[in-house]
């Protein structure tokens, strides 16, 4: 079966002319000698051959009408590259690149590489106060701002759903 | 009147103005992006809606054409984009095995007698509903391929893949294909080899 795809592959790449020279010459070899090959090659070379002489459909009469009508009542959109400067997000870039390298720079400058302390870093869940943090009024303002995107988005998401059900349902 | 103007000077003329001028791209292309639409989506009156989109989304987003690729491949990436979508919203229809009885029922009762159909049926027919019978990404690849002369390059760039995974899809497709007509189409298998 295995070998029975393998060389159907082959057969395909050689009709489709997707082959190298020796490949070429050795499927014409195998097509020569075994009579199995020229069985399997006929077939695939009459399929595609008949798959290119399939016709094309025809849509109805008025679909290039309708398609006019259409873009009648439509303009031209501006072409994205006249509105998207490709300085501007290049500098965007930079700039969030330069941040991060900078903050990179200033953490392995106040790190003293010459102490030898203790590979383990010692951590007492105990000793953590999270309270100072979460009490942070900015914090708080955070958390607040995103449930209220969070809702933005559902509100979003489920208007879209509405509208979808209702142009099924028309 | 836009008859010998190649794709590149129509564009030309409907960006400068002349939206006229994009009935000639219309023409030379409703077919290819009909026989597309309808093979994915599998319903005339559905294909044909969404073949309409796909020529105003092409309308709309004119300026955005380079000519970098040829004007069909850009077309055509607009197509798949467009009915992959449509797929995606449209609620899935679910065939029992008793809707595939039905099926094949009324393919004979149209068909009259079956063995007079086979006779009748031509080779481009038995094809032509072998690849209605694919899914949507088999019968595309296979009339990109086959019927808008699309080489591998064009086809991995239209379907947003590698050349060598558009070619073992093809590959594949061409595979089921077979399986079939071999299934569904055995005895005018024989008219066709």
């Amino acid at each position: 079966m295995n070998t029975n795809l393998q060389m159907e592959e082959r057969l395909w790449a050689y009709i489709d002319g997707h082959v190298s020279g020796t490949e070429k010459s050795g499927v014409e070899a195998l097509i020569a000698e075994q009579a199995a090959w020229r069985e399997k090659y006929q077939e695939l070379l009459a399929m595609h051959s008949s798959l290119q002489l399939t016709e094309l459909e025809e849509p109805s009469l008025r679909f290039s009408k309708n398609v006019m009508e259409e873009i009648s009542r439509l303009q031209i959109a501006p072409a994205t590259k006249t509105y998207i400067n490709k300085k501007i997000v290049a500098g965007i870039g930079i700039f969030f690149i330069s941040l991060l390298a900078a903050i990179l720079i200033y953490g392995f400058s106040q790190m003293d590489f010459s102490s030898p302390g203790s590979a383990q870093i010692e951590i007492t869940l105990e000793k953590i106060d999270i309270s100072k943090f979460f009490n942070n009024t900015l914090i708080n303002v955070f958390l607040m701002i995103n449930v209220l995107l969070g809702l933005v988005l559902l509100d979003f998401y489920l208007s879209n759903k509405r509208n979808l059900y209702r142009k099924d349902t028309r | 009147m836009s008859a010998g103007l190649n794709d590149n000077e129509l564009i030309e003329k409907v960006i400068r103005g002349d939206h006229q001028a994009y009935a000639g791209l219309v023409q030379r292309y409703q077919s290819y992006v009909f026989t597309l639409t309808l093979r994915m989506i599998k319903n005339r009156e559905e294909a044909e809606e969404v073949a309409q989109d796909v020529f105003i989304k092409a309308y709309k987003y004119l300026a955005d054409f380079r000519g970098e690729a040829k004007f069909s491949t850009w077309l055509y990436t607009i197509v798949n984009n467009t009915c992959i979508s449509f797929l995606r919203k449209k609620k899935p229809t679910i065939h029992s095995l008793d809707d595939e009885r039905v099926f094949l029922a009324a393919d004979r009762s149209v068909n009259g007698n079956r063995q007079d159909s086979l006779e009748q049926k031509s080779v481009h027919a038995v094809l032509t509903e072998a690849i209605l019978r694919l899914g949507h990404d088999d019968a595309e690849i296979i009339t990109l391929f086959y019927k808008h002369e699309q080489t591998l390059d064009e086809i991995s760039r239209i379907l947003g893949v590698e050349v060598n995974t558009a070619k073992v899809r093809l590959h594949r497709a061409r595979i089921r294909l077979k399986e079939k007509m071999e299934t569904h189409y055995a005895t005018e298998i024989k008219d066709l080899i």
